[in-house]
């Protein structure tokens, strides 16, 4: 895969949530190590965008959204297993 | 048991479920503001009970609903609910919001979550259409994917917070192992009881391979409630719980009006025919003309004008009119116009609930005033020994309510030999009038006995009358007692036969001895008459002899007048002294 390719994620939080805090310093810890430069995270918090969450058919939080490159991906919860939340991005776990 | 009427009075308490017979129950429904547990295995009918609650709350409460279906999507749950006349499409326009919360096949988890995503989407959705509902159907799905208790615990209190902020009336639905539908008090959703008001228990059972569906509330707050099992059974409408008229209940009208039993001489038995909307119960060995009997109510009540449902467990319809056709009975022509309604049940198999609410039903639509179960016993056939009774209890309630005069036909067991009366049922105490029909064996012969063994408000007879079938109908006629020994068909007839001669023979003796007696009287009075003539003619003999005596005396004497006169002798005659 190119390294040169974008990724563009949206992260469905619960701010004050202790598993939001957590995946968002996961995501930023993975996106430093494998996506460097080449990321966006856009954060949107449930309780002032319900609208969003909607829309978006968030029912757990956290949800992490890969919209960029497709196929866009889901994953739910703190991605604390690294390991997995690689596989399903499409990134190796040694590739930088 | 006792019902909390107070609770009724208040009903701003409870949110009423309009589902029926639930509401009885549970003493107005569930509790308003709070959360319900409702547990159940698989296809035990939690999610319709659920719908149920928010449909019907939205069509008559004025109570919009959201339904979470987490196992479920809502297309599959809003199909199925098709099926039953709930205008579920109407409804979802603004009153009913199905919400799909199911994981997809295709997520990915990775690591812990929580619910906030959901519930502050529910949070605006039920703002916006001001729900007061809300259902979260097999929440243990969503809670299965928690890493652990502790995180189930967690999302737990978190809805329990939710739902207290937004004073919704809530029903979680939880699957429960099928084997002990009371796991749900064990792990690991034990806790879960804590933040419920109300929990209410669903069980589907199959007993000797016939479906059983049972309701149990659990437990209620601040509120007593009906602690039995009450069977129910999913309709066309629903859900429908089945209660015994609970206290309080209003009893039926109760009339002195009179219908006939469409045998003549048994509404003379019987001092008029049955009562209007009374429960009558005919019981007999097979082949005793029960059939036949209720088959002439029928026919009765059609020529009255009176709408008539015949539930046949036994045959079919048209076997109903060709077998009954033969005995006089002409049921084709109320048929074709309408009055009358066969109901061939033969092939019903399910419970005895099911089958009283399918017969309810179709009495209902048919408007029925008059109703025949030929025969009641089928319905506590292999595997619904228990419930049977319960359910004949509640055919003669309903019928008594809706002022329907019922008829069933009760078959006897051969096996349970003479003994009048069915033991699987214990109808006959509740019927209010029982005929018994049976078999008398007595030289080589077969015939039908009837018997009238309790009529409740009426004078009857006590005589066990010989039932006659013939093109003509039915008949009765009055056996023969003869030294101790009943005597029917030949042998009645044979002795009439002998009786008519003695009769014939006694009436030309008699006519004999008048003819003898008017001779001897005759000659009597010829007697009188000689004997009278014979006095007269003495009288007059007597009063001849008493004239002559006179006559000779004054000859006599004027004879000696003369003679002195002749003689010359003195004038004066001598004096006595």
């Amino acid at each position: 895969m190119s390294a040169r390719i974008k990724f563009k994620f949206r992260l469905f939080v619960a701010a004050g949530t202790v598993n939001s805090s957590q995946a968002m310093v996961n995501l930023h810890a993975i996106c430093r190590a494998h996506l460097a430069g080449r990321h966006d995270i856009e954060v949107v918090d449930v309780f002032r965008e319900p609208q969003r969450a909607l829309a978006e058919g968030i029912r757990m939080t956290p949800t992490l959204l890969k919209l960029a490159p497709g196929p866009v991906k889901r994953i739910v919860g703190t991605l604390a297993q690294t390991e997995r939340v690689l596989e399903t991005l499409g990134l190796e776990a040694g590739a930088a | 048991m006792k019902l909390d009427r107070s609770a009724l009075a208040t009903g701003s308490r409870k949110a009423p479920t309009g589902i029926t017979g639930f509401d009885e129950i549970s003493g107005g429904g569930l509790p308003r503001g709070r959360t319900t547990l409702l547990i159940g295995g698989p296809g035990s009918g939690k999610t319709i009970f659920s719908l149920q609650f928010l449909v019907n709350g939205a069509r008559h409460f004025r109570e919009p609903g959201i339904f979470v279906a987490f196992e479920e999507t809502s297309k599959r749950v809003a199909a199925n609910a098709a099926s039953f006349d709930w205008q579920l499409a109407q409804l979802q326009r603004s009153k009913l919001l199905f919400v799909d919360a199911q994981p997809t096949p295709d997520l990915v988890q990775s690591g812990d979550f929580d619910l906030c995503g959901m519930l502050a989407g529910l949070g605006v959705q039920a703002r916006e259409m001001k729900a007061r509902r809300i259902v979260f159907d097999a929440l243990d799905i969503v809670l299965a994917l928690l890493p652990d208790l502790a995180a189930r615990r967690r999302e737990i209190y978190r809805l329990h917070e939710w739902l207290l902020a937004h004073e919704l009336t809530c029903v979680i639905t939880l699957k429960a192992g099928v084997e002990e539908p009371n796991s749900i008090t064990q792990q690991p959703y034990g806790f879960m009881q804590f933040m419920v008001d109300c929990s209410v228990i669903l069980n589907h059972s199959v007993v000797l391979g016939v479906s059983q569906r049972n309701l149990r509330v659990q437990k209620y707050r601040g509120s007593s409630f009906d602690e039995n099992e009450s069977p129910f059974v999913i309709g066309s409408g629903g859900l429908d719980v089945a209660i015994v008229r609970l206290l309080g209940g209003i009893d039926a009208d109760v009339t002195r009006e009179r219908v006939t039993s469409g045998v003549k001489r048994l509404d003379t038995m019987l001092g008029g025919g049955y009562y209007r909307a009374a429960c009558v119960l005919i019981t007999g060995f097979p082949g005793t003309a029960k059939t036949t009997l209720s088959g002439a109510f029928a026919e009765a009540a059609c020529r009255r004008g009176e709408r008539t449902l015949f539930v046949s467990f036994d045959s079919d319809g048209t076997e109903v009119v060709r077998n009954l056709a033969s005995v006089g009975i002409e049921l084709d022509r109320h048929l074709k116009s309408g009055l009358l309604r066969i109901m061939s049940a033969r092939n019903i198999s399910g419970s005895a609930e099911m089958c009283l609410v399918r017969i309810k039903a179709l009495a209902q639509a048919h408007k029925a005033r008059c109703l025949v179960i030929d025969p009641v016993s089928a319905l506590s056939k292999s595997g619904n020994e228990l419930t049977a009774y319960g359910v004949a209890e509640r055919l003669i309630d309903w019928s008594k309510v809706d002022r329907i005069t019922l008829v069933c036909t009760s078959l006897l067991n051969e096996i349970s030999g003479q003994a009048e009366g069915d033991a699987s049922l214990h109808i006959s105490s509740l019927a209010d009038t029982w005929i018994h029909l049976n078999y008398l064996v007595q030289a080589g012969e077969r015939n039908r006995g009837m018997s009238i063994i309790k009529s409740r408000g009426t004078a009857h007879s006590n005589q066990v009358r010989e039932l006659i079938l013939s093109d003509a109908g039915v008949t009765l006629a009055d056996i023969f007692t003869a030294g101790g020994e009943v005597l029917m068909g030949t042998m009645r007839w044979e002795k009439e036969g002998a009786e008519r001669v003695a009769h014939e023979v006694a009436e030309v003796a008699g006519k004999l001895k008048r003819v003898t007696l008017d001779a001897q009287q005759a000659e009597l009075e010829v007697r009188l008459k000689a004997v009278q003539t014979e006095l007269i003619a003495k009288q007059v003999e007597k009063t001849l002899l008493a004239r002559t005596t006179a006559s000779r005396k004054a000859e006599i004497l004027r004879g000696r007048v003369r003679m002195r006169e002749l003689r010359g002798a003195d004038a004066a005659a001598p004096r006595r002294k």
